[in-house]
């Protein structure tokens, strides 16, 4: 097995006593991350992402993933002491994990949590461990034509999988895609869409789009919430720890859909919180009782939180793969990645192996650092909760200025930060999902270029996307998800046909 | 905006009522309060985007959309990208109007689901510029004031108005936070934040 001694260098790469440091410090900042409102694994991350341009890429990765591991352990502290989903993904944890804290069983309910967290990332780091080597190697023979239709199944399956109404997800999935053309068109030497204005000459920085979008945006949601921290206090003993493992092996069945879901829904581009509302979903439908769920149920716990690590985990093997990442986070590192000078893509496994193997090894221990650190400080992070939010939100909306700032010391970045949190917030109470419009904007510049490429092989014909078995079957796949929701809005009209929707 | 309408203490903060449940099913209509229907935001949101839209399509066809002898010229991909993000958010733009007028031209007293829903309230919309001007004028005042001062002033200010904290509390966050930043910032990671006047009398 060439993957397990590749894998065992890179073990011997995250171990060395510097990179444990730094997934230490990464999964303490993530947790804090994960467990303040405003800020989350996207913008955290790229908040972070200026303060590492001078580490080594292998150890700052290391430090930014296992920021992402933390913030996706923190979400569900919040949801459960506090019925405050910290993060999105964490929302169906509040269902049957708020309910538990109520009834004194939160050091249940949070091992429990961070049990299924951990077992979730684990089975999706082995499939990284397994599948991305193999997938790699197979887009080593990817051409243009074969790179555009992979981007353009992601962007489809947006509008495919989404709850947000298609014209909206396509409506934001353009303005990124719109957002990432302005600027120099480093291909003609043409400026495109900046009206004369040199602020726009290097177009918008995606990090500013997501530190307003998710920042911004997310503060001022808080606030009209009025956000009353009426908490639970809870406290992990081994005692409470030992007797939940001991209950948690009963519930295999939903370790295992879970994980597949959720492994499933990271790869494509659906997200960790698509993932865990499924999860949730299905492991009530297949429960014996699904009446006691919503009610404490400890599979409710299990079942969401289980694919939300999954998914966030396995979100990385497209973005190491092909270069496309499987969620916003994801997008984040990979703009990480493309500043240390990494091409992500298939020849980061053959050109960055220790890069690569390091990053994959420490996937596994910065989730057993993870477990650990969670497991034993809960009741810290729980008092961070009890601080006002009139502190925690005007601290936050500095974090996010110094955040903006740094990408490029720009005071421009600041103002457009403000914009797009305005817009974030409009987006978010209108239904419109920030997801595609972050990840058009950062892949914009690479599906369009590869789009040129193959029009330019083709001298300009769309049958170049169906030229060969694998191209072919890549692009029907992305216009099946297209349509998709047409289909569904077909057989919801079947049975009445002529009815107008609103006389319902 | 009038600010001085706005809740003075933590306490208004926190009781604020719990907003409408965010139903995921458009057929169920809450009824609405006072406050901003849902009908304005969405076709304010969906006109800008059209707006944009148009401008992408605009500036493609002033580049060239089309095959130069070297291959698609600029706007070739911006363009369909344009039309595109036009076409979507004027599908969602006369979706709106449409029901809107719909309603109006039916029976007296019916109301078009996006109007039947309110958007944000008003104690919620108050909440939400409690935060939001004073972040915008922060942003402002930064571009000449310096990153330092202008938090400086936002913490305690925001703790004052809001939090109902006294001066003691509110400088010792207000100052503390900012100094955590240089230090971080400025002397660790030798990363410069804007600076303003102040900061330069003081040699930095």
């Amino acid at each position: 097995m060439e993957e397990l001694s590749l894998l065992m260098n890179g073990f011997a790469v995250a171990m060395s006593p510097q990179n444990v440091m730094f997934m230490l410090v990464g999964i303490t900042l993530g947790v804090l991350i994960g467990v303040l409102p405003g800020l989350g694994g996207a913008n955290g991350i790229a908040i972070l992402l200026p303060l590492t341009f001078s580490m080594n890429p292998t150890s700052a990765i290391i430090m930014l993933s296992c920021i992402y591991w933390g913030a996706l352990f923190g979400g569900a502290i919040t949801s459960i002491l506090f019925n405050i989903p910290g993060e999105p993904w964490s929302v169906a944890t509040t269902f049957d994990g708020y309910p538990m804290a109520q009834q004194g069983r939160a050091a249940q309910a949070l091992t429990a949590a961070f049990t299924s967290s951990f077992v979730g990332a684990l089975f999706a780091v082995m499939v990284i461990t397994f599948l991305a080597p193999v997938l790699a190697k197979f887009a080593l023979k990817f051409g243009p034509a074969e790179f555009f239709s992979v981007y353009l199944l992601t962007f489809c399956s947006f509008v495919g999988m989404s709850k947000e109404p298609p014209a909206k997800v396509i409506a934001a999935m353009m303005l990124g895609f719109a957002l990432a053309c302005v600027g120099l068109d480093t291909v003609t030497g043409q400026l495109r869409l900046t009206f004369g204005s040199t602020e726009l000459l290097n177009g918008f920085d995606f990090l500013i789009a997501v530190i307003g979008l998710f920042g911004i945006g997310e503060i001022l949601l808080t606030m009209e919430e009025g956000l009353a921290f009426k908490g639970k206090s809870a406290r992990i003993t081994l005692g409470t720890v030992w007797e939940t493992w001991k209950a948690l092996p009963a519930y295999w069945m939903t370790f295992l859909r879970s994980t597949a879901i959720g492994c499933w829904m990271g790869i494509t581009p659906g997200g960790a919180t698509p993932a865990s509302f499924m999860a949730y979903g299905v492991a009530r439908r297949m429960n014996k009782d699904p009446d006691s769920f919503g009610k404490g149920h400890v599979a409710g716990v299990v079942a969401p939180e289980t694919a939300a690590h999954a998914a966030g985990t396995s979100a990385l093997l497209p973005m190491l793969t092909l270069g496309v990442p499987g969620s916003p986070t994801a997008a984040v590192l990979l703009g990480g990645l493309l500043i240390w000078g990494l091409q992500p893509g298939p020849m980061l496994f053959v050109e960055q192996k220790d890069f690569v193997w390091g990053l994959i090894a420490s996937m596994y221990l910065g989730n057993v650092v993870g477990l650990l650190v969670v497991l034993s400080t809960v009741p810290w992070w729980a008092a961070i909760l009890r601080i006002p939010f009139s502190i925690i939100a005007p601290v936050i909306i500095v974090i996010c200025a110094i955040g903006a700032y740094t990408v490029n010391s720009s005071m421009f970045d600041v103002i457009m930060m403000m914009v797009f949190g305005v817009f974030g917030y409009l987006f978010k109470k209108l239904k419109y999902p920030l997801a595609p419009l972050v990840l058009a904007l950062v892949l914009g510049k690479g599906a369009e270029s590869s789009f040129r490429q193959a029009m330019l092989l083709s001298e300009g014909s769309l049958s170049i996307f169906w030229s060969n078995g694998l191209v072919g079957g890549v692009s029907t796949l992305a216009v099946v998800m297209l349509l998709w929701p047409l289909w569904g809005a077909l057989k919801s009209r079947m049975p009445g046909a002529g009815n107008p929707p609103r006389a319902a | 905006m009038n600010t001085t309408t706005l809740p003075g203490t933590v306490a208004a903060l926190h009781d604020a009522p719990a907003p409408v449940e965010a139903s995921a099913d458009a057929h169920e209509q809450a009824s609405p309060r006072a406050g901003v229907s849902e009908l304005g935001p969405e076709l304010a949101v969906a006109g800008v985007l059209m707006l944009l839209g148009a401008l992408v399509v605009f500036d493609s066809l002033r580049i060239g959309m089309g095959w130069a002898d070297d291959g698609p010229q600029s706007g070739y991909f911006p363009f369909y990208i344009g039309a595109m993000l036009l076409a979507s958010s004027g599908f969602v733009f006369v979706k709106a109007a449409a029901g809107w007028l719909a309603a109006r031209s039916a029976a007296a007293g019916q109301v078009d689901p996006l109007s039947a829903r309110t958007f944000v309230a008003r104690d919620e919309l108050q909440l939400v510029m409690a935060m939001l001007v004073p972040a915008s004028l922060y942003v402002a005042v930064m571009g000449f004031a310096g990153l330092y001062l202008s938090s400086i002033v936002l913490i305690a200010w925001f703790m004052r108005r809001h939090g109902g904290f006294g001066w003691p509390a509110s400088a010792a966050v207000a100052l503390g936070v900012p100094a955590t930043v240089f230090v971080v910032f400025e002397r660790w990671f030798l990363v410069p934040l804007p600076k303003g006047p102040i900061e330069a009398m003081l040699g930095f």
